[in-house]
This record gives structure tokens, sequence and C-alpha cells, in this order.
């Protein structure tokens, strides 16, 4: 019996995999491992729309949504297939094209940017040396659509809410920089897979603890890219209804949605990755607990929680302080960190501190 | 070497995709009833006298002329932090010298009021 199965897939790959030409049996397989980060992902995005609400909610004593499904764990699909089936609205004095083009520049660059994040040591899809590179300039590139939303929807809400978010996101972005500076310093790789190889040894070795002002300045300015609570003045309901997007409905406001939040668990994932040891457990033990992927996972959560978190607590900032925040405040501390870092290494003998 | 950027050649045909199809599920499915109301620009019930297009702050302008001159600081910043160890300390002085500089136009762009809003 086991015979003849063995026969029946040798003789479909035969005829099926074989004749095809390497270079795309390697983009199948390479298919395949991106539909298993991008499954997970996107699921990931819709149950984390869900645990907000639910957080919040028992933040602020309230239950939050619990009619849909048992324990309300059915909503984010209610949800999605609710915005399915609502009209997609082009305004008449929109650009058509760009208005189209926009929230697809916002969702796959913050897809994309997964291809090159390491998992745990042998699980990584693209380990290429410049993948801190890449990712911040895709990153970079998701204020694209953000800018381009906002121009083409022809109106006044979404422009202001544009403009002021095309601004607030390049301006955190620079700080985002001067902090990966610090982290490259430290370990001497662009290769995220190396970075977190660099901080082996339990959590006295990750980067939080010598790049403690790079570690806050990063995450801050992540929660500043990602538009959130209490940065999320692009949004501003109170004030412009809900800024670049305003014009958007149904699916085409889904996308925007789902990389908003696409790009907040990259930033988690890139902050636990760069200054929280990746897949490493806290304490090094010589039996293994739990393995590394789920160490990397309940990293995620736990800097995820914390953007949820802020949301409830937080009023919203007011736009000059933000400014102020990022120029005045973020970019020289991550420039003096990044002279501290240099001196110390080559100055004194406190630099294996930082290594 | 260049095999390992493949996935993400592809990667980003996916997300584009993953942009893509939604929004054109959402066309062949969800209702497609415009009248003039619904299409036009959001104002809260008003009717929009002018294009939204209008004249913005400077301050927008300014900051993303600074945002390029710091994006190339960091870009250039990126090669030195990775080869620190072998550069060493000549590497390091060198790049404190043009920071130094830069710092130089950060305090003089912060002292002219570039950086204020209010």
């Amino acid at each position: 019996m086991s015979e003849l199965l063995n026969n029946a897939v040798s003789l479909v790959r035969e005829a099926l995999w074989d004749p095809l030409p390497g270079w795309f049996q390697l983009g199948l397989v390479d298919l395949g491992y991106i539909l298993a980060i991008l499954l997970p992902l996107l699921l990931a995005v819709a149950y984390l729309t869900f645990a907000e609400r639910k957080l919040i909610g028992y933040m602020q004593v309230r239950i939050g949504p619990n009619r849909v499904g048992p324990r309300g764990w059915l909503q984010p699909i209610a949800d999605a297939l609710k915005l399915l089936l609502k009209e997609i609205i082009i305004p008449t004095n929109a650009n058509k094209f760009l208005f189209v083009i926009a929230p697809m520049l916002s969702i796959a660059p913050s897809l994309a940017a997964w291809a090159v994040i390491p998992f745990t040591d042998t699980m990584v899809l693209a380990n290429i040396d410049a993948s801190l590179l890449y990712i911040l300039a895709l990153t970079s590139v998701g204020v694209y659509g953000v800018i381009i939303a906002g121009w083409a929807s022809n109106s006044k809400y979404a422009f202001l809410g544009a403009m002021r978010s095309a601004a607030q996101i390049v301006s955190y972005e620079i700080a985002m920089g001067f902090a990966l500076v610090g982290v490259l310093m430290a370990a001497g790789s662009l290769n995220l897979h190396q970075i977190v190889l660099a901080q082996q040894g339990g959590f006295h070795q990750w980067y939080f603890i010598p790049l403690f002002p790079l570690f806050l300045v990063y995450f801050l300015s992540g929660v500043a890219e990602t538009n959130r609570s209490p940065f999320d003045v692009a949004e501003g309901e109170s004030e412009i209804v809900a800024g670049f997007h305003v014009e958007y409905s149904g699916m085409a406001f889904a996308i925007f949605f789902l990389a908003e939040y696409a790009n907040m668990i990259l930033i988690a994932t890139l902050t636990v990755i760069m200054f929280l040891g990746g897949w490493y457990a806290p304490v090094e033990t010589s039996f293994t607990i739990f393995p590394p992927i789920i160490w990397l996972l309940v990293k995620v959560a736990f800097v995820l929680f914390f953007f949820l978190w802020f949301r409830a607590t937080f009023p919203r900032y007011r736009y000059d302080k933000i400014m102020r925040l990022g120029w005045k405040i973020f970019i020289p501390v991550t420039l003096i960190w990044i002279v501290v870092i240099g001196i110390a290494t080559f100055y004194t003998p406190l630099g294996h501190l930082f290594h | 070497m260049l095999q390992n950027y493949l996935p993400i050649m592809i990667f980003l045909g996916v997300g584009v995709l993953v942009g893509v199809m939604p929004i054109v599920m959402g066309w062949m499915i969800a209702p497609n009833k415009p009248d003039s109301a619904k299409l036009s620009p959001y104002e809260c019930g008003f009717d929009a006298f002018e294009d939204a297009r209008m004249k913005f702050d400077v301050r927008y302008y300014l900051v993303a002329i600074l945002f390029i001159i710091f994006d190339l600081e960091i870009a250039f910043l990126f090669p030195w932090a990775t080869v620190l160890e072998e550069i060493g300390e000549y590497g390091f002085l060198s790049m404190m010298l043009f920071l130094g500089l830069l710092a130089v136009g950060f305090i003089y762009e912060w002292l002219k009021g570039a950086l204020e809003w209010e």
C-alpha cells in the first residue's frame, strides 16, 4: 500500500515537478515559505485588532467586543467580512490612479519587510547581509502611501492629515536611523541574524542595557512612525476626522488598516531582534524550556502590549510637541549616544560593555 | 549570494498582490451605487467650495529638506558603523569631525527657529 503511494508520489513528481525549470522550482519553494510567514502574520494582524479592543475595553472597565462567536473571538472575521461588503468610493475630484495605488504602496513594504526577519537561528527566509538597510529602505517607502493617499483624495481633511503625518514620519525616521547606527556599532554587522547572534548569553548581553537610550528612542519612534497613539495626530479623529484615509471605504480602507497593524508588529519584532535578544531565552540554561520561536513570539507580544497600553493611557500629543520631541530630544540623544559608544570603545576600558 | 534576493523579490510581488486582491474582491462583491453627494469630498456635510490642494505651511517643506540632509548622514553612518572595528581610531575621529560639522548646522537651524512649531 505504502509502496503504491510512493510510486504515485514519484510519478506526480516526475510528471509535474521535474520538468519545471530550476529557477521556477526555487521560486515555488520560496512562495511556500512566504505563505508560511504571511498567513500567520495576517492572522496575527486580525487578532491584534481584537486584542486591542479587548485590552482597551478592560482598561476602561468595559468588556469590549463579546457578541460575535464565543467571547467575541470571531469579531475580526466579522469585521473583515463587513468591510468586504462595503462599497469602495472613489471621490469625483480624486486622482483615480493615485487613489487606488496608495493602499498598495502602504501594504506592500510593510509585508515585504518580513522577508529578512530571522525568527530563529535557522528560520530566516532571506539571510542577506544588508538586511537592516533593506528594512530601513522599505519602512521609508511606507510614507509614500500616506502622502499619496492624502493628496489623491482631494479632501481637506485628508490633505491636512497627510501633511502632518508625512512630516512626523519623516522626522522620527531620522531618530530611528540614528538609533540603528548605535546597534550597528555594537554588533558590527548589518545582518539581523548576526545582530541577534551577538546578543547570545542571557539577558545581560541584550543591547537594551548598554544602548538603553537608543532602545527607548527606537521604540518610541516606532510608535510615532506607525502613527499610533499618543502620536496619532495624523488620524486625530476629533480634529481632522480620520486624516489621510478619510475618503477610503470598504476594502481600500481595510488595506490601510492592515498596513498599520502589520507595521506595528514589524516594529515590535525589530525592537525584540535588535534590543531584546531575538529568539534567545533571558537566562541561558543547559536545557530548553521553550523552543526559540516561542521566546521570540512572547517578547513580540510583550512589546505589542505596550503599543496598546499607550493608547489606553496617554492623551494625544500636541503637534508642535511631537515635532519638538523628535527633533530636539530624540536626535540629540541618539547622536550623543553614538559618540559615547565610540569613545568608550576606543579610549576607555569599558568598550566591551557595548559589544 | 544573489540567490538570497529572489525570495525578497517574490515577497514584494506577494505584498502588492495582498494589496490588490482585496480591492478587486471588494469591487466585485460590494455594491456600487454612486451618486454625486456620495462622491463629493467629505467636509462634515458642507459642499467643498474650493480645491483641497491649498496653500500649506512652509515648515512642512523645511522639514522635508532637513530630513534629506539627516537621512544622507545616516546613509553615511551605516557602512561606517559596520566596519568600525577595522577602521579603528582614525575612522572614528574622521567621522566625529564630519558629525561635528553637521552638529554645527543642526545648532544653527535650531537657533534660527527652523524646528519651532507653534
